[in-house]
């Protein structure tokens, strides 16, 4: 039931700065008697304890809390903004400072409340901290580096790292919002560096998401992952220089879907179009893409890393369907954009912290399964390469220039996969490199939980996915001429 | 602990933000936490609490866009029992997030596990001098001021060329930061330091599409910053430099880092020679003291001690006196980057560098830009990088790039939608001419950096 994970949220964090409903409604007449459109405020605490091993000992853990009030008034385009680690009321009368210098047009706009609703949540609001004792933690990282250590002798370093948060947050704004989210998030991971005849390669692997730690211990969770990263590893140690130029490229379902994140998800983000400032700008209704491409961004998935009940402007979560068989059909939108942009939010403003300002993001952003058998997808290809596992990515979404990182891939020779290259970064335009989407596959899969996506500084979790896709020309950065 | 914040009418006549009272109240704050953790069974302790006060301005197409108020308080402790070790932190201040905070780390130093290099400093490498580095020179938090700044640097970008299409922003923000670190062994100091920074983005368009560039200054002051004319202009024309690329061909060809990148390189070198890769046995430059490292002629050394510069201070994050001192001298690597657990890991003492380098400073012969690009004749200048692709472990380099192809020495067309690759190693074995533009305002203190032989990767 949200309203009642809505009210604990509120509840917790009002409590803490002592203070009353009455109190807020003054803060927000303060706010908003100098013509401004909407004033919000915004409270959260956040509880993160992690836990690392590294060679053999459990050496370091932290505990930390973070605990703060962000306030904004906004007029029109401008926004004035103000936090501060107390929830007190001077942080509010330095944020009528910052609306005052901002307002000189502006249209009070009354409150109207929205209908109270119940509404779905896609997680537990239970603390994932204590979901096992420090001990068990303890011998958890333990076990998983003897087991890691075990499956090879070539295996010469192991990290391991555990990691539970534990996030509450309450928005209070003039335009009759009154929301509140309970969020666990957790993530655990495994790396390691083997040897063999003096050369060295490293692997890593790890998951997380929406949920408490006792997945861990389900289906192996923690040891698959170490057999994943000494796997990665051990395959880098027989891979052979990669190939320099543009060529077919088929990319593996999961984590790749970093693809669809950097080449089209920031660029459909509301902000960047209302500006002008994309390469997608005022280009709803037209082919951007293969039509074999169906991309979504969707909070409403259970316990993924990137799903959100009730986003941090107090919108609820939402599936936005951006591209429909190649056609841009919306973007990503916070209340600010939308509305100067005269639609709807779609439930993607969202903060690093108390400390930012809320802007259009991702939750999670996928391409829905297509047709094709996977291995039908390689064996079209005469000389290219299958790439398997990324790092990360990145964007220019002005000139909608792309990079991802490959960390796992191999040559495809006459229709299969042969040798393993080394890692490489792939560089592309991303409207060009979606026309160039031939084949998809219909192996759709979700990462694992680990990503974290950054925007002007905020980082926030985020989650990616696709099936088997194969891009018929981008540019590979190996070494080979 | 409080501060006073300025209101925006009459910030003009507004005092420096923090005063030497604030780095007082800091200390006995820091010495309030260490009495709580002794209290608690700690067998030693070390806390670090920080006050940092901030305004930013960003202006958008001749309009105020945002004006953001920032204050961030907090402390992060470290407490061991014996040889397990615990850490907390928060944002919370207040006397009961104290005792929960040190609490959480005392109970996580019971869980975690003996490690017998662990602990605090080396009690004779704690800093006893505590020169003063003039790096407060904080200006007014003046909203006036800043929009006056942004705003200049953004109408000279938009008007510099009927080309440059739109500005996305130019921000001016001016903070004032207090710092104090104390520990068990009874190191305890705080100290002040400012900044204030100028940033301009633009975008620029042509039939071919269009195209982003910015320009950032920062120093302890605006005075020391570049100019709003300078940063609008410096935006402008890279943006238009950018336009209109043109194809060239997949090969090997010599490759100019600008300055702008060039710092980047530097660090991942600097990263290969850190502690702790060195004893995790995941970098490529295992075991290389006294090796050479980087091309014959070219030395990294620096300098904490410099009045007013972005990197001096007079000890690291564990209290260890800083120093000047080479990490490589005449190509051959001298010094690893150490704390006090990776110099033990490794058997030697910290370096005081537990929190990176001090103005660290590229030196070599130095030759004017014009110069540089003459002895490259014909190759790419990359003015901007993008993705991770560095692989500290193997030494493996492969990033996306873009920048301009040059012809006899001079500009012929920009260039995206590159990659470069090579091996770290050969990559700075082969840097075979430094450019003069240094800015010495960073705290890696290098200019633009010709590679002789890389791989460009192209469409």
């Amino acid at each position: 039931m949200t309203e009642s994970v809505s009210s604990n949220a509120k509840q917790d964090l009002l409590t803490a700065g002592d203070i009353s409903d009455r109190q807020l409604e003054v803060m927000m007449n303060g706010m908003m008697s100098r013509e401004i459109d909407r004033g919000e405020l915004f409270f959260q605490c956040r509880r993160n304890e992690s836990w690392s091993l590294e060679q053999g000992i459990v050496k370091n853990a932290g505990f930390s809390v973070s605990r703060g009030i962000g306030a904004r008034a906004i007029s029109g385009e401008k926004s004035g903004f103000a936090y501060a680690d107390d929830i007190q009321l001077d942080v509010l009368e330095q944020t009528s400072s910052a609306a005052r210098s901002i307002a000189r047009t502006g249209s009070s706009q009354s409150t109207n409340l929205p209908l109270k609703r119940q509404l779905p949540e896609f997680y537990q609001g239970s603390d994932p901290i204590v979901s096992i004792s420090q001990d068990e933690k303890v011998k958890l990282l333990s076990r998983i580096d003897k087991f890691t250590r075990s499956l090879d002798p070539r295996v010469k370093e192991v990290s391991v790292s555990i990691n539970a948060n534990h996030e509450s947050t309450y928005i209070y704004s003039s335009d009759g919002t009154d929301q509140g989210d309970v969020r666990p998030l957790v993530r655990f991971g495994v790396s390691v560096v083997v040897e063999q005849n003096g050369r060295r390669e490293n692997g890593s692997c790890g998951g997380g998401g929406r949920h408490d730690l006792s997945w861990l211990y389900e289906n192996e969770t923690a040891e698959n992952f170490a057999r994943e990263a000494v796997r990665q590893a051990l395959v880098n140690l027989e891979a052979v220089d990669a190939p320099a130029g543009p060529m077919p490229v088929v990319l593996g379902p999961g984590w790749p879907g970093v693809l669809l994140h950097e080449a089209v998800g920031h660029g459909l983000e509301g902000d960047f179009n209302r500006k002008g400032t994309s390469t997608f700008s005022n280009r709803i209704g037209e082919r951007v893409a293969s039509p074999l491409c169906t991309i979504v961004d969707d909070a409403t998935i259970p316990n993924r890393r990137g799903s959100l009940t009730i986003e941090d402007e107090g919108t609820p979560g939402q599936r936005t369907v951006l591209i429909e068989n190649g056609v841009l059909r919306g973007y990503m939108q916070d209340k600010l954009n939308a509305k100067l942009m005269g639609v709807a939010s779609t439930g993607n403003g969202r903060r690093e912290s108390y400390a930012h300002q809320p802007m259009p993001r991702m939750t999670n952003t996928f391409m829905l399964a297509g047709e094709s058998d996977p291995d039908e997808i390689v064996k079209s290809v005469d000389r290219g390469v299958y790439a398997k596992t990324f790092g990360g990515g990145q964007v220019d979404i002005t000139s909608g220039q792309f990079v991802f990182s490959a960390t796992e891939a191999y040559l495809i020779e006459n229709g299969k996969i042969t040798v393993p290259v080394k890692s490489a970064t792939l560089i592309g335009n991303g409207p060009e490199i979606m026309t160039r989407v031939s084949m998809v596959g219909n192996d759709l899969e979700l990462d694992l939980g680990v990503g974290v996506c950054g925007k002007e500084g905020q980082g926030v979790p985020v989650g990616v996915g696709q099936p088997t896709l194969k891009i018929d020309q981008i540019t590979v950065g190996g070494t080979q001429t | 602990m409080t501060t006073s914040m300025v209101d925006v009418k009459d910030s003009a006549a507004a005092p420096a933000v923090h005063t030497s009272n604030d780095e007082e109240r800091l200390k006995e704050f820091v010495e309030r936490i260490l009495t709580v953790a002794k209290n608690g069974g700690a067998t030693a302790a070390e806390v670090t609490a920080g006050d940092d006060v901030g305004l930013d301005v960003k202006m958008r197409e001749g309009d105020l866009d945002t004006v953001e108020f920032s204050r961030d308080r907090g402390f992060d402790i470290t407490v061991y029992r014996g040889k397990r070790r615990g850490n907390a932190s928060t944002t919370d201040t207040r006397d009961e997030s104290i005792q929960e905070a040190v609490g959480a780390a005392l109970a996580i130093a019971e869980h975690t596990e003996e490690d017998s290099y662990s602990g605090l400093a080396d009690p004779d490498l704690l800093a006893v001098d505590f020169p003063d580095l003039d790096l407060y020179r904080c200006d007014p938090m003046d909203v006036e001021e800043l929009k006056t700044a942004a705003g200049t640097a953004e109408s000279i970008a938009l008007d510099f060329d009927p080309k440059i299409y739109r500005s996305d922003g130019a921000r001016a923000s001016v903070s004032s930061n207090c710092v104090a670190y104390g520990n068990s062994l009874g190191f305890l100091h705080a100290y002040r330091s400012s900044n204030s920074s100028l940033y301009a983005d633009v975008i620029a368009k042509s039939s071919n599409g269009m195209q982003r560039a910015a320009w950032f200054t920062m120093a302890r002051q605006r005075s020391e910053l570049d100019s709003p004319e300078l940063v609008g202009t410096k935006a402008a024309e890279n943006a238009i430099r950018k336009l209109d690329p043109r194809p060239i061909p997949t090969g090997e060809y010599p490759v100019l880092f600008d300055q702008t990148v060039a710092m980047g390189l530097i660090l991942h070198l600097l990263n290969a020679l850190s502690g702790r890769p060195q004893y995790l046995r995941s970098t490529y430059l295992l075991e290389s003291l006294e090796k050479q490292v980087a091309t014959t002629g070219v030395s990294l050394k620096e300098y904490p001690f410099i009045h007013g510069a972005m990197g001096s201070r007079a000890y690291d994050s564990e209290g260890v006196a800083t120093s000047e001192k080479y990490f490589i001298e005449n190509g051959i690597a001298k010094n690893y980057l150490l704390s006090s657990y990776s110099g033990r890991k490794l058997g030697m003492p910290s370096t005081g560098n537990a929190a990176g380098v001090c103005n660290l400073t590229v030196e070599s012969e130095k030759l004017p830009l014009e110069e540089v690009l003459h002895q490259m004749g014909r190759g790419l200048v990359v003015n901007s990088l993008m993705g991770q692709g560095v692989n500290i472990l193997t030494g493996d380099y492969s990033r996306g790039a873009s920048g301009y192809w040059v012809e006899n020495g001079e500009y012929a067309h920009a260039a995206d939608e590159l990659t470069i690759a090579g091996k770290l190693d050969e990559m700075y074995k082969n840097m075979v001419a430094f450019g003069d533009d240094v800015e010495i305002r960073r705290n890696i203190r290098t200019g633009s950096i010709l590679i002789s032989n890389m791989t460009v990767a192209a469409i």
